[in-house]
């Protein structure tokens, strides 16, 4: 009998501070924990008292990578719950400032996170010195998104012009219009993306996910639709917490997810792609046939394909905002008479996955009661489940390619533990005989 | 000559600040081409030991555990400089200052005994020496890539610590305090943003926390005026920099804390 232990102490190119322990026995995985040891921050105890106003921009704090889903996710709850509706102006700016962040969070995760993996250096500054090319068209890339996100929002990082019932300040015409040989070359640079990422080295894998996301009527889903899953469900979001349930576990910070029947599921590009292939934009369905990418990805590591074909997706479909835009009447609505709020339930798709709000306010507009599911908080178990696999068939690789194959398969779902509360360490520990 | 050593380390954060430095699209080859990048982990899996000649310190001190870590990272470091509002002034986590920590953990974990957290959010400066503080939530792009160079360079920082109304002038934007009623906290807060928000139409909500020389009780009377109660303008300045000490107090005066009336 023999015992193999192997520690990570800190898992690198993601969002946060984590860990993970695995424990072998007999060639038999016993045990996979995702640790998370981010300190908590207590969001969803200090929102209490603040007014509905305040919930986009402090929510927005909880991810520096992706504030935009926060600001989205609060403003469609607080105004589900107020009965404010939006003009169409808005509802497309709205849309336009997500694509932004998609754009440089997938360009950020696909080229400085996630490509390193696939051609073998510990980051992309290391990796520029012999691909300074890719490196420079992903920065390029990236900068675009955040470009739509400063225009429309102010600044990349917490945007200041988020309001619930719409914008504070609404673009003119001829301002947004500035944007736009800005996305013509993110668009081409995207297509570049998609060939790029599509002919890399990937591991044979196959997973059975049950995928989870949003899913509209007429368009790839953003901030609005039915929940839906691949294994056949299909609800209104204000059911989400009949169907998901969140648990603790002592060794992490943030709280898992599951099914109420027990089950992981899985989050983010691979599912919103898996579950809306048919709402693509004829560029985006396009570029996803030239390259052969099949309607539903199950390879975890082609993960990176789906992100950049979503990148194309956001890029065409900013541009066709672009072109319908004529600014509202009026920036912003609000409650008129006395509040009577009803429930603020809210999803929209973060970049890493459906990100779920919930509020119940007083009559002055107080929040009593803030609930907030995060993407990573969702994936946790089924990122433990595809450890679990990944160290099932690689039994025989030294510890530092065991260590090296673990860290992939975390980073194969860009888990962003700021949210989740933050990310990883490794922790193996083999027994048994081999 | 070797390439002076950069590390980044974060506490309890939202990991906005050090995007900030992967956001410099354009400075962000060019820089790694100046320094070696020691320790960043968001960004490398490699990282080698210190000492470092400069080191950005993002997020707040909140457990025991990093407040241990902290003093190891300072004693590692030649130059040490805190970014963002988490690091400087405890973030938006030091809400938590004003509260009962363990109420907070029964409101978000079924499970309070399994989480480890101080009863307080802190600034690394109430921990060890810091040789700079770069305001901001998030910090400014040009603000990081100038304390980079400047520390790089052997020389001080240019960064001004003068209100954000200053900024808004020399924009020529018209003021939402005055002209239109907005409350707004651009008097009393520093610069670094570009005066954002009265540029797109909003008051000022003191990202930047507070600037050189304000004067609270003058805004605190011009905000009442505009009817704001004595609980929404403690509020106000308890956001995202509750904890820097003007604030707080500020917010005090405003309303004064239950056992104190």
């Amino acid at each position: 009998m023999t015992d193999r232990t192997i520690a990570v102490d800190y898992l690198a190119r993601v969002e946060g501070e984590g860990a993970l322990r695995v424990r072998i026995h007999d060639r038999s995985v016993e045990e996979v924990e995702l640790k998370i040891f981010e300190p908590p921050r207590f969001f969803e105890a200090f929102l209490r008292g603040r007014s509905y106003l305040e919930a986009p921009d402090i929510t927005a704090r909880i991810c520096g990578i992706c504030p935009v889903a926060y600001q989205m996710s609060a403003c469609h709850a607080m105004e589900r719950g107020l009965g404010l509706t939006v003009s169409p102006a808005v509802r497309a700016l709205r849309r336009l400032l997500y694509c932004g962040e998609w754009i440089e969070s997938h360009a950020l995760h696909v080229y400085l996170l996630h490509l390193p993996d696939f051609l073998g250096y510990p980051d992309a500054i290391r990796m520029a010195k012999e691909h300074r090319g890719a490196v420079e068209k992903g920065l390029a890339l990236k900068k675009v998104g955040n470009a739509i996100m400063s225009l429309l929002g102010g600044r990349e990082i917490h945007p200041v012009n988020v309001r619930v019932g719409g914008f504070y300040r609404c673009p003119s015409r001829e301002e947004l219009e500035t944007l736009r040989p800005q996305i013509v070359t993110a668009l081409g640079l995207a297509e570049e993306t998609v060939r790029l990422t599509a002919g890399l080295p990937f591991p044979s894998v196959e997973e059975e996910y049950e995928f989870v996301s949003l899913r509209h009527p007429e368009e790839y889903p953003m901030n609005e639709g039915d929940i839906v899953s691949s294994r056949g469900l299909r609800i209104p979001v204000d059911r989400f917490e009949e169907e998901f349930e969140e648990f603790q576990v002592p060794h992490s910070h943030a709280l898992h997810a599951r099914r109420r029947n027990g089950g992981s599921y899985l989050v983010g590009s691979m599912a919103r792609y898996a579950l809306n292939r048919d709402r693509l934009l004829p560029k985006a369905d396009a570029i996803a046939r030239e390259v052969g990418l099949e309607p539903v990805v199950r390879n975890p590591y082609r993960s990176i394909v789906v992100r950049a074909v979503e990148t194309v997706q956001a890029c065409e479909d900013a541009l066709r905002i672009l072109d319908a835009y004529r600014p509202p009447d009026r920036p912003w609505v609000e409650p008129t008479g006395a509040l009577k709020p009803g429930a603020c339930v809210a999803a929209t798709e973060a970049p890493r996955g459906l990100l779920f709000h919930r509020y119940r306010l007083d009559a002055t507009g107080l929040i009593q009661e803030a609930r907030i599911v995060p993407p990573t908080s969702q994936n946790q178990k089924r990122i433990e489940d595809d450890v679990r696999d990944v160290v099932g068939r690689s039994l025989d690789l030294d510890e530092a390619g065991l260590t090296t194959e673990c860290e992939r398969a975390i980073r194969n779902h860009d888990p962003c533990i700021s949210c989740a509360t933050h990310f990883l360490t490794l922790d193996l520990v083999r027994s048994g005989g081999p | 000559m070797a390439r002076p050593k950069l590390a980044v380390f974060k506490f309890a954060s939202c990991d906005g600040c050090q995007l900030t430095l992967l956001d410099c699209e354009d400075e962000l080859l060019p820089v790694a081409d100046r320094v070696e990048i020691a320790d960043f982990r968001e960004a490398s899996s490699d990282w080698v030991g210190g000492p470092f000649d400069l080191t950005l310190v993002e997020g707040s001190i909140t457990t025991a555990e990093d407040a241990r870590r902290i003093q190891e990272i300072r004693a590692q470091s030649r130059v040490l400089v805190t970014i963002g509002a988490c690091a400087t002034s405890g973030g938006i986590q030091a809400l938590r200052n004003f509260a009962d920590v363990q109420e907070y953990q029964r409101v978000v974990y079924a499970r309070p005994d399994f989480i480890r957290t101080l009863a307080t959010s802190t600034p690394v400066q109430d921990h060890v020496r810091v040789d700079f503080e770069l305001r901001g939530c998030p910090i400014n792009k040009s603000q990081l890539i100038e304390v980079i160079s400047a520390y790089l360079g052997n020389r001080a920082p240019n960064v001004p610590t003068e209100s954000v109304c200053v900024e808004c002038k020399r924009r020529g934007n018209v003021c939402v305090l005055v002209a239109r009623g907005t409350p707004c906290l651009g008097p009393v807060t520093q610069t670094g943003c570009g005066a954002l928000c009265p540029s797109f139409d909003r008051g000022c909500y003191g990202c930047f926390g507070p600037q050189d020389s304000p004067n609270f009780p003058a805004l605190t009377g011009k905000l009442g005026e505009l009817g704001m109660d004595p609980p929404s303008i403690r509020r106000f300045f308890r956001t995202f920099n509750a904890n820097a000490p003007a604030f707080r107090a500020a917010g005090d005066a405003a309303e004064p804390p239950k056992e104190a009336r």
